[in-house]
């Protein structure tokens, strides 16, 4: 088990005061100026160094994407940094802790990753719902900027950087990242074609990067501790600590910074009391939030929670946002209920996502009461097929993907329904 | 795709909100907002002049408030930009109601981490109050929408009702807080579940004890 020593976020469950005082008692913001004078490719080769990887899902290497940005500008436009606090993935409520809790790190770590990839603001996409967390995000913004920590000569560093926060109005498709910034600009938040891509031309036409919030709070500590550090956690290619999220069936669901790639089994014995009635009750396990495919008991038991290990199982870890089932569920209740919530986010802009989901959505209710033909569950794979990829961005990924995952592992469950339906209606005929 | 429009623009509704304007607080407000983007791109701060408008209204109204058209108009006019920009921002994003809501708003979490938390049984309880979905309730106290995850997934079920949000809920828990509610005083806001402060295990942290009673720095162990 990770060490509390090498925990990132130690005011997680906020204990403790959030406020400027108390996280410099922590070790935020300590000498933040020394951090900067290393000097952008530095930073960017220190990140590098520490295997993180984007912590909003994705898992694009962070040191990477920020050495996409322009060394200089040379058309006089300025460079952006976006926030992504969107969150809104089901199953994914990290954001949430480090927004309410740690406020300080996200924006000491907007301060140094903004620095290093040469913008001249950040700008924070909170969650319109997070409406609590905003208050005291914009309270910690406040106290940064009377402490001379951000804005002009942000920490006595001769860098100039601002700071602000954008507050969204409740749509799942905002944490897009070329949807985040159509918001950010005033619009319907409706994904943008790419290329180009955001690091050429994003907010305002500017250059731009997007970062999860987790992605970015991280930075100032590993820049402290140093990125063999970081890159001592996990396996090859997974490396760092992370939020897991754990919901649903176990004992007692929680919020925990661990060490990547810890077993599954190991991770709910030691934080969440285990499964609800035991392993034995154990029925399937969404790992990465509801966009990537259930994984059955028996698989994933004894899996690596990382990127790669879960890939290799057929699903992802996504934004560490682990979904506990066990037997007592109606597991076509629980993957439909999930294309309704992507049939209600879905922005409606590309015809294969914005009629797919509601169809997709509409023949999982009826293969939830058998209410179909076998054949049907070909066809329904065969139309989550023609929605993914074909979209302009990975929404509709995200809805078919789900639907495949349990056509996979539950094809007899949907099968027993239907035949279940058919000879309930065959014995009312007789 | 939510399905959304805005309320009929009638006669009544010119009337009654055709001469919206700013209060004062929320003049210096709305102008806060604007300054956060660059020269020329005010049209970003539509989205939080647009949650200002709504508060507004709710003060006027005694609800979580609403968006009527004239209001809509206002904004729009406010910072320049045509109505049809403004009005498609507020039926694209569910935060924005289009139609009075009641003095509470019950949003309920249905999405599949509550729902496998018990959340079926907290939509049943809010009817079972006279709650109906997408309605003020005759009192005039209750509007009941289930939404969509709202992130509060290790707290299971939860329900935000106007700013807060009230997790870790049984029917019990989520009476207690509605009654309180009716007498009008203000239940604590976060989890229900007595003993659990945030979203560490219940009964106790499994990591970071230290800080559980004391500010504790780490730096010393590094």
């Amino acid at each position: 088990m990770l060490a509390d020593k090498d925990r990132i976020f130690t005011n997680v469950y906020g204990f403790q005061d959030w406020g400027l005082n108390a996280a410099q008692a922590r070790g935020d913001w300590d000498n933040t100026k020394a951090l900067i004078e290393r000097g952008q490719d530095a930073i960017i080769e220190e990140i590098k160094t520490s295997g993180l990887r984007g912590r909003g899902g994705a898992g694009f290497p962070t040191g990477l994407k920020w050495s996409f940005m322009p060394k200089e500008s040379k058309d006089g436009r300025p460079s952006f940094l976006v926030i992504n606090a969107d969150e809104s993935e089901p199953g994914s409520c990290k954001d949430r802790e480090i927004i309410r809790h740690d406020p300080h790190k996200l924006i000491e770590g907007a301060l140094v990753a903004g620095f290093a990839m040469r913008a001249r603001a950040a700008y924070i996409y909170i969650r319109g719902e997070y409406i609590r967390e905003a208050e005291t995000l914009q309270k910690a913004i406040d106290e940064a900027y009377d402490a001379g920590l951000i804005g002009k000569d942000a920490s006595g560093s001769g860098y100039d950087f601002d700071v602000f926060m954008h507050r969204g109005a409740g749509a799942y498709i905002c944490g897009e990242e070329t949807a985040m910034i159509e918001s950010l600009e005033g619009k319907k938040g409706q994904p943008r074609l790419k290329p180009p891509f955001p690091a050429g031309a994003g907010l305002y036409g500017c250059p731009t990067t997007v970062n999860n919030v987790e992605s970015i709070a991280v930075v100032p500590t590993i820049l402290r501790r140093g990125g063999d550090w970081f890159a001592s956690f996990g396996r090859e290619g997974n490396h760092g600590t992370k939020l897991f999220q754990i919901s649903g069936h176990v004992d007692k669901p929680c919020v925990v910074e661990e060490e990547m790639s810890i077993p599954f089994r190991e991770l709910i014995e030691k934080h969440c009391g285990g499964i609800r009635g035991g392993w034995d009750n154990l029925l399937a396990v969404i790992p990465g939030g509801s966009s990537v495919p259930l994984v059955p008991a028996e698989q994933i038991m004894d899996a690596p929670m990382d990127f790669d290990g879960l890939k290799e199982l057929g699903s992802g870890l996504g934004t560490a946002a682990v979904i506990v089932m066990d037997k007592s569920t109606d597991i076509v209740r629980a993957i439909s209920r999930i294309s309704y919530f992507y049939k209600h986010e879905s922005c409606g802009q590309c015809t294969p996502c914005r009629e797919g989901t509601g169809w997709m959505w509409r023949m999982m209710e009826r293969l939830r009461t058998g209410d179909a033909a076998i054949e049907e569950i070909d066809m329904l794979q065969e139309v989550t097929k023609q929605v993914e990829g074909h979209t302009i961005c990975a929404l509709g990924d995200a809805a078919a993907w789900p639907i495949q995952g349990l056509i996979r592992h539950f094809r007899p469950e949907l099968e027993k329904r239907i035949h279940d339906h058919n000879a309930q209606f065959a014995e009312a005929a007789e | 795709m939510a399905d959304r429009t805005p309320a009929p623009d009638t006669p009544e509704l010119r009337e009654r909100w055709g001469s919206f304007e700013w209060t004062k607080a929320n003049k210096a407000k709305a102008d806060y907002h604007i300054a956060k983007y660059p020269e020329g791109r005010q049209k970003s701060a539509v989205m939080p002049l647009l949650d200002l408008a709504q508060r507004q209204v709710g003060e006027e109204t005694d609800t979580q408030g609403w968006l009527p058209l004239p209001v809509i108009e206002y904004v729009a006019k406010y910072i320049g930009v045509p109505v049809i920009r403004v009005l498609e921002v507020a039926t694209f994003y569910f935060m924005y109601n289009m139609k009075p809501v009641g003095k509470y708003h019950v949003q309920v979490c249905g999405t599949t981490p509550c729902m496998l938390r018990g959340s079926d049984d907290i939509i049943s309880a809010c009817k079972a109050r006279g709650m109906k979905k997408g309605e003020v309730s005759e009192d005039g106290f209750w509007t009941l929408t289930e939404v969509e995850c709202m992130g509060n997934c290790a707290t299971a079920p939860m329900v935000q009702i106007n700013d807060d949000n009230y997790e870790d809920l049984t029917v019990e828990r989520l009476d207690a807080v509605l009654d309180a509610l009716v007498k009008g005083e203000q239940p604590k806001a976060g989890t229900q579940e007595p003993g659990r402060h945030t979203s560490e295990p219940s009964g106790g942290p499994s990591t970071l004890k230290e800080m559980v009673d004391a500010n504790h720095d780490y730096r010393g162990e590094w």
